[in-house]
């Protein structure tokens, strides 16, 4: 939203809103992070395949890997993508009220995830498997968890973003906020997308 | 993508957005999305597929969703070119890079060492 | 073209309590603590990384003292770990990696014309967390000892079983609050670049630095999330029991070193790219011609920052990675030399033919060239496999990397600081001084890392901490301690040179002292805190060598008669310019996170939660304060020093969530 952000009623900061592309700061800021992002799950989601069906003791994935329940919670997640970008619609059209419904919506979804991927562990805990356990233990706990915090940032800034509307603080000038927090939602979401095909499913 | 768009893309500066999809157009989206998901779940349950067949779809599978939000639900597909080519050059690195490093530790055998 | 001066203020929308009251001088001590002018940031950033360059030192120093002749007692083994490892990790994240920073703050913005950097608050958090995140590692020393791993840290030797104190956990712990400093400093200098020029400024018209600090962010902004995911693993290992790195539960010995080198040879480019951009700003000034090749010195710089990614396994030729993975990185490694080659040819040419002037920052950068070209041709013998299996962890690695990184980098650096600090200062560094510094400097530094290479090829390995007698090793050991101490002398004598410009009473140098070439030398030194009185139009590359000269029918430069000054000379009167306020929370936020990390080591929860929920905090409130506070009404008539009680109703304040 590069043409909303340099309407005179946002020069806040003008100083710092001088734009030799056009474009504006942060989003350029957002896109380096999320591109930075890329090599984070790179180095991760590589550690994990290298260690694929390396584990010397169990438990192994097939034995506590429950496909059609992470199938759901992935589903939750990926609709979430939906709801988030329908916020942003909502607020370029200045519809507070469907942008708060989308907004918690997509807060209500991620939270869904969490809670999904919290009974998850506990549950792989259960049947033995924990991060000292083995290879598998260590590597699918250390990334899918580090991605589940990554949900849970997000979480924070839908909520953040859900009481300013209330509060009458985020006007329509403001839509550049909700696009860059949706942009690192959507970019969470993607990165689950590999993970489920390349953690999950992949067969080993 | 509407003619309107592709005329867009030949202006030289840099700020060349295009008009942003209807809501309509991201629900549609997201059924494509499921729909994919669906049939990622349903093949892994076909035990007749081989596995490097069944390998090799799932990946293309999760590719096609990957692009599909990155390019409609983040608006790479309709925005800047900069950001584009930020974004590129981190996914591509990352991919290159780390194929390389696993490829020298021969991550697909796993009865290597 | 120019815009005009005073810039509108939105009216605010609704009022708001703060936690803290946001600080409004710029003056004293609080000013420079709660400051978010790259200016300031930079300085603070050079005298920072300075002091560690000391630290450093003395750690070397130690280092030679101890291997300066066979069976010496200076340091015992366990010390000795502990001082190689800081000398090296020091130096790499706590001087040059830093010092690199405080040029590209100062300088970058204003080679660009613009007024600051586009995330104020976010350098001045870049800035404190490197300081956090120094003096974090520095405390291990003063809490039962300091990282003794290598800087490289390689496992198993860093994992629990065999280093069971909590040295390594602070090397961890330090080198994330450093990636993070780092990562953030990438970000908003990389945005800085593409979107804060002023108008003209095209992408091909930018200064050789901003070029190659815009690559070396880059570099940055890619390589750092590796070496973080490889702390991460190796803090889950040593915290919480994990595998990653245990052989004996299946885990791959080389994951460390892949994930640590596919950061770390990008690293070698991000110590050295920004050096190169200094050099080569130097160079034509003294030399009164332009950059030879500026687009190919562009291109070379961005191939470097490219082909970077593709070498980093000639660290590891030695751990048995199969003929394949050999081959191809002996020959990405052979054909990385050619950008590199290609520089050198550049600054040559750039001299060739050019009106020399010999002056204190000329030499630095022409003895960059020099011991740079040495260390490259030394590092080409490392492509080639057979060698290096010989070479690995002798001393001839130790002469080779020091050629790069103290005869390029450290070389290159103090280039800069001899040709810039009449902009920083307003007072010239005797030109005198600075040239017995220089050949101190330049003898010491062959005596000590010269020999080296004779050292490592009689088998000397590195990092031993001491020698039998009778290996035939003893003489040149003995020369380069007496090397490291020259190296020392001429330290000493540079900073008699700061000193005493100081305190000396030289008139201020005026805009361009150096007759130079560009932006940065058409502004007051030390520049106005808004830089530009007016945003400057650009419209040449070397713009301010355009302003002042023309050509004549045989390409000689001629000066233009001019009825009006190219340069501003002194600070105007009148000019209001509303800058970015300061602000606490960039400090807060980033003394939070060492305490995070010391409540991690020592297991003690509450506190690494208690600072978790402060640091939390400080990142909301700096979400929501805006970066440019409303004006006060009575603005300039008083200094009020910013008190620390909360509870002040803060100026009412337009709410933005910004991303920074």
């Amino acid at each position: 939203m590069a043409a909303t952000v340099h309407d005179p009623v946002e020069a806040d900061d003008d100083v710092l809103h001088h734009s030799a592309t056009g474009l504006s700061n942060e989003k350029i800021a957002m896109w380096a992070f999320l591109a930075s992002d890329c090599l984070l799950f790179g180095a991760l989601i590589s550690t994990y395949i290298l260690y694929r069906g390396r584990s010397v003791v169990g438990p192994y994935p097939h034995g506590v890997y429950d496909i059609p329940y992470t199938s759901v919670s992935s589903f939750v997640l990926l609709m979430s993508s939906l709801t988030m970008v329908l916020a942003l619609s909502a607020i370029q059209r200045n519809d507070q009220r469907r942008l708060r419904i989308w907004l918690l919506t997509t807060a209500l979804l991620g939270t869904v995830f969490i809670g999904g991927q919290v009974y998850e562990f506990t549950s792989f805990v259960r049947m033995g498997l924990k991060i000292h356990t083995n290879l598998f233990g260590s590597s699918f706990f250390v990334l899918t968890g580090f991605h589940g915090t990554h949900v849970f940032i997000g979480v924070l800034m839908l909520m953040s973003l859900f009481s300013l509307s209330l509060k009458g603080k985020l006007p329509q000038e403001k839509a550049q906020t909700v696009e860059l927090v949706g942009l690192y939602w959507h970019f969470v979401d993607v990165i689950w997308i590999l993970i489920f095909t390349l953690v999950y499913l992949i067969p080993s | 993508m509407t003619d309107t768009a592709t005329s867009h893309e030949v202006e030289p500066h840099t700020h060349d957005e295009r008009a942003h999809p209807s809501d309509a157009q991201y629900v549609a989206v997201a059924l494509v999305l499921g729909a994919i998901t669906a049939v990622e779940v349903g093949v892994y349950y076909i035990t007749a597929i081989p596995k490097h067949l069944l390998t090799t779809m799932l990946i293309v599978m999760s590719a096609v969703k990957f692009s599909a939000v990155v390019l409609w639900f983040m608006h790479l597909r309709f925005d800047s070119r900069l950001f584009r080519r930020l974004f590129v050059t981190g996914l591509v690195l990352a991919f290159a890079v780390f194929l390389i490093f696993l490829s020298s530790l021969h991550f697909y055998s796993p009865s290597r060492h | 073209m120019t815009e005009p001066i005073a810039y509108g203020q939105t009216p605010p929308l609704t009022a708001r309590r703060s936690l803290l009251r946001r600080p409004t001088s710029t003056a004293g001590l609080w000013g420079w603590i709660t400051t978010v002018d790259h200016k300031r940031i930079g300085i603070m950033y050079g005298v920072s990384a300075f002091v560690f360059f000391l630290l450093g030192g003395i750690e070397a120093l130690l280092l030679r003292l101890q291997l300066g002749g066979p069976n010496q007692h200076v340091l015992s083994a366990s010390a000795y770990n502990q001082v190689f490892t800081m000398h090296g990790t020091t130096m790499i994240f706590l001087v040059i990696m830093p010092m690199a920073a405080a040029f590209a703050n100062y300088l970058v913005p204003i080679m660009i014309g613009a007024r600051d950097v586009a995330f104020p608050r976010l350098n001045a958090f870049g800035f404190w967390t490197f300081l956090a995140g120094g003096l974090f590692m520095y405390s291990s020393f003063l809490l039962g000892g300091a990282p003794n791993g290598g800087w490289f840290g390689y496992v198993p030797q860093t994992l629990k079983a065999y280093s069971p104190g909590h040295n390594i956990d602070f090397w961890v712990f330090g080198l994330q609050i450093l990636g993070i400093a780092s990562l953030t400093g990438a970000i908003n200098l990389i945005v800085t670049i593409i979107n804060m020029r002023a108008p003209g400024m095209s992408f091909m018209r930018m200064p050789i630095f901003v070029w190659m600090s815009l690559v070396a962010q880059f570099l940055l902004l890619f390589a750092l999330p590796v070496i973080t995911v490889a702390l991460f693993l190796l803090m889950f290992d040593r915290q919480f029991g994990g595998h990653f790195f245990d052989a004996q539960a299946g885990a791959d010995p080389l994951l460390w070193q892949h994930l640590f080198w596919i950061f770390g040879h990008p690293e070698v480019y991000i110590l050295i790219l920004p050096a190169m951009g200094i050099v080569s700003e130097v160079l034509p000034v003294y030399a009164r011609k332009p950059l030879f090749g500026y687009a190919v010195k562009v291109f070379s710089g961005i191939a470097i920052g490219f082909m970077g990614w593709g070498v980093w396994a000639h660290h590891m030729f030695a751990t048995g990675l199969g003929p394949v993975a050999i081959s191809a990185f002996g020959l990405s490694t052979m054909f990385i030399a050619v950008p590199t080659g290609v520089k050198i040819f550049n600054w040559l040419g750039t001299l060739w033919g050019g009106k020399l002037r010999i002056t204190t920052p000329f030499l630095f950068a022409v003895g960059f060239v020099a011991m740079f070209t040495i260390g490259g041709l030394s590092g080409v013998t490392h492509a080639v496999v057979p060698a290096d299996t010989q070479q690995t962890d002798t001393y001839y690695i130790v002469a080779h990397f020091h050629y790069v990184m103290f005869g390029g980098s450290i070389f290159g650096l103090f280039a800069g600081v001899y040709y810039w600090a009449p902009k920083v200062t307003g007072k010239m560094l005797s030109d005198f001084l600075g040239k017995i510094h220089f050949w101190l400097m330049l003898v010491g530094f062959n005596l000590t890392f010269g020999p080296m290479h004779i050292l490592g090829l009689q088998g000397q390995p590195r990092r031993i901490y001491t020698y039998p007698a009778g290996r035939g090793w003893e003489f040149w050991n003995l020369v380069s301690t007496i090397g490291a101490f020259t190296i020392a002398a001429s330290i000493v004598v540079f900073i008699v040179n700061v000193i005493r410009t100081k305190i000396s009473d030289q008139p201020n140098v005026g805009a361009d002292p150096w007759d130079a070439r560009t932006l940065e030398w058409t502004i007051p030194s030390p520049p106005p805190e808004y830089n530009f009185a007016e945003e400057p139009l650009v419209t040449a590359r070397d713009e301010l060598w355009h302003r002042k000269y023309d050509e004549d029918g045989d390409g000689r430069a001629i000066r233009r008669e001019l009825d009006y000054p190219v340069v501003m000379d002194e600070v105007p009167d009148e000019v209001h310019v509303h800058m970015p306020s300061p602000s606490y929370w960039p400090l807060v936020a980033s003394f939070t996170l060492p305490a995070v990390a010391y409540g991690m080591i020592y297991r003690a929860w509450p506190v690494a939660i208690a600072a978790g929920v402060v640091e939390i905090t400080a990142l909301y409130s700096w979400a929501l304060e805006p970066s440019t506070a409303p004006p006060d009404p009575d603005e300039g008539t008083e200094d009020h020093g910013p008190e620390l009680d909360s509870g002040e109703p803060a100026a009412a304040e337009l709410e933005t969530a910004d991303a920074d």
